[in-house]
């Protein structure tokens, strides 16, 4: 079990919702949870995964979807069991959606 | 005085030929051949070094037949050289272990792979090459014809006519090479009727004829439990579909075997419909009866599938969609191997299929290192054939988009559909395929690619599509294919400038590019979710085998 944090700078966001969940805790898989953070240009990740070793990884999804989309003001917190990069990267697309409104 | 040299004679074959069948009469052995002397059978027909072709393939397997030959004398027969399809069973290797049979010409070992890689190692077997199915068949007619080949059948009449069912697969075609250059065709049958519902080989084909204690074994290969597609797959299906399949009108194709094509199949009941695509994609199919197709027959959106073989629990669905599939006149289906890599081949404009690895020119293999498998179909299907001379719109844009606009030939579209990373976090990217290391330890002439790089015109990953046809130099290539590794060490290497101006270029696509909404990505929007709602978009007349029901 692994426990990471990370912070990234990124462009404010304006959510549409208080919080945002998605996905599952179960093999493969990972929970997301999005909520407001404390600061509005930067976002603040925390991580609980089941899979040791795999910080460097993280640090990249994570800044690499920091880039890409406008999370400042954001808290993420996630509940990792072993989800390949493609899944951490399609649950954050979809919370994030979801936190900020836009029809599907 | 000079004696002049004998006469040449032209039929040595036949001379051969009729040599054992008399042998087999001497040893009180007819046409119907009783299963207890089936060895008996083997070693007066069968001599050292003939060319043996034990059929098989990855569907239905003359197992019967090939068991025997695994427990004939090795003092009688040895020195065998094996020309079939694929090396499956294991009584195929246990020849090899006995000393029956000491070379192999092939497609395909998918579950012996490890075993046939130590034997390689272990210098007991001698591979002749590792061929795509038509190579294979083609060389039956030029360079290794068989002397014998052993085959199956669903049922043999009194005249050793063969019904092979819907799953006729490589036979004919396997008979043919065998009976008209005065080989032995012995085959085994599931039962001996009166009457058979068709024809499928002629008994003056047929030497010997078998009934088998047990039916010959079919394999479910091309059954994909909808249960196990993953989201990731469902996205890269919708990736497929919105920016492939609909952008260049396929309308004439063939799928791979893995889930990430089950969940394309799945989705053309629902989100190609939603994008008002039904009727102007995937109409025309070289494909076997997957189960997973079922839902978009139902929904009217295909017109034609012909197939290699049948698949196991779709007979009767099958048999009353005959508009679609190919059938007999009593009903049931004939497939056929050749013709349908053929159709496979020059008559589809797209194949998409999957694989283990990708390297930074777009190769891509199945062998990883001390397994040889082989590769089946695939390299055939995903080759873009030079003899080719017809136009369809889909194969003239994409010329056109490799070579510009007054190209004078189109290109086939060979589409690789791979997550970045596999099981226990396995990149599918890498700087070098283990295949060459393969070719190393194996002492083999080539490296077992799957499918060339110069073949393959895009790449799909949960990144995106990288669309290979508008690269115009192989560092062009290269950026593209990291650009949609993901972050496997392939994908992190890449030049981020380059990688940003071949997505301005169209080069690239993301998922926000192609207008994708990532949320649609759930298993909502398979059209079937279970093998239970396969069986009811079927109306029932699905049967999926036992390991495939949980109810």
């Amino acid at each position: 079990m692994d426990q990471l944090t990370f912070q990234f700078p990124a462009q404010p966001c304006k959510p549409s919702a208080k919080a945002s969940l998605c996905g599952v805790v179960s093999s493969g898989n990972l929970e997301v949870l999005i909520t407001q953070g404390a600061q509005p240009n930067g976002c603040e990740v925390s991580i609980h995964t089941s899979a040791q070793g795999f910080a460097p990884i993280w640090q990249a999804v994570l800044a690499d979807f920091a880039a890409h989309h406008a999370l400042g003001g954001t808290a993420i917190t996630i509940n990792d069991m072993g989800a390949t990069p493609a899944v951490v990267t399609l649950r954050l697309g979809q919370a994030f959606r979801d936190y900020c409104g836009g029809a599907q | 005085m000079p004696t002049s040299p004998p006469p040449p004679t032209w039929d040595t074959r036949r001379q051969r030929r009729q040599a054992r069948l008399q042998r087999a009469t001497q040893a009180g052995i007819g046409r119907h051949v009783e299963a207890a002397r089936i060895k008996t059978l083997l070693e007066t027909v069968i001599a050292p070094g003939d060319r043996v072709c034990m059929e098989g393939n990855n569907q239905k397997q003359a197992d019967f037949l090939a068991q025997a030959l695994s427990e004939c004398d090795p003092q009688q027969l040895h020195h065998l050289h094996l020309v079939q399809s694929v090396l499956a069973l294991p009584s195929h290797v246990d020849l090899f272990e006995r000393g029956i049979a000491s070379r192999l010409d092939f497609s395909f070992s998918g579950p012996q792979g490890g075993r046939l890689a130590r034997l390689v190692q272990d210098r007991r077997i001698e591979i002749g090459a590792i061929h795509t199915y038509l190579e294979l068949f083609g060389r039956y007619f030029v360079d290794l014809t068989p002397d014998v080949c052993l085959i199956t059948a669903q049922s043999a009449d009194a005249a050793g006519n063969l019904y092979t069912g819907p799953n006729t697969e490589d036979t004919p075609l396997i008979v043919e090479a065998t009976a008209f250059k005065s080989g032995i065709v012995i085959a085994q049958v599931n039962e001996r009727v009166e009457h058979l519902p068709r024809v499928d080989v002629p008994g003056d084909w047929v030497d010997y004829v078998v009934v088998a204690p047990r039916p010959n074994h079919i394999e479910p290969l091309f059954t994909r439990d909808p249960a196990q597609i993953t989201e990731i797959q469902i996205l890269m299906a919708m990736m497929a579909i919105k920016g492939i399949y609909a952008e260049y009108g396929i309308t004439r194709l063939n799928h791979g075997i893995g889930f990430d094509t089950a969940a394309i199949e799945l989705l053309l009941p629902t989100y190609a419909t939603a994008l008002g695509l039904k009727g102007k994609i995937c109409t025309h199919w070289a494909l076997n009866p997957h189960p997973t197709l079922i839902p978009a027959i139902e929904s009217g959106f295909v017109q034609s599938v012909h197939s290699f073989g049948s698949e196991v629990g779709m007979d009767a669905y099958i048999a009353a969609r005959s508009d679609v599939f190919f059938t007999g006149a009593d009903g049931s289906m004939r497939s056929n191997r050749a013709f349908s890599q053929t159709a496979g081949l020059y008559a589809c404009d797209l194949f998409i299929g999957s694989t283990l690895q990708i390297d930074l020119a777009g190769n891509s293999s199945t062998a990883t290192l001390g397994r040889i498998t082989g590769f089946g179909g695939a390299p055939n299907m995903g080759s873009d054939p030079h003899g080719r001379r017809h136009a369809s719109p889909a194969w003239l844009k994409a010329g056109r988009e490799a070579a510009g606009p007054q190209t004078i030939r189109g290109r086939k579209l060979v589409v690789q559909c791979v997550e970045t990373f596999r099981e226990h976090m396995t990149p599918v990217f890498v700087e070098q395929l283990d295949a060459w290391k393969l070719q190393e330890s194996l002492g083999m002439a080539l490296p077992p690619i799957m499918i060339y790089g110069d073949d393959v015109t895009h790449l799909v990953t949960e990144e995106g599509i990288a669309n290979l046809l508008l690269c115009r130099t192989p560092e062009e290539r290269e950026q593209a294919i990291r650009g949609v590794a993901g972050f496997t060490p392939v994908g992190l290497a890449r030049d981020q400038a380059q990688v940003d101006q071949l997505r301005a270029r169209g080069v690239i696509r993301r998922v926000e590019d192609l207008g994708i909404d990532p949320r649609l990505a759930t298993r909502d929007l398979l059209a079937a979710r279970s093998v239970k709602d396969l069986v009811r978009w079927s109306g029932g007349l699905y049967t999926p085998p036992s390991r495939f029901r949980n109810w």
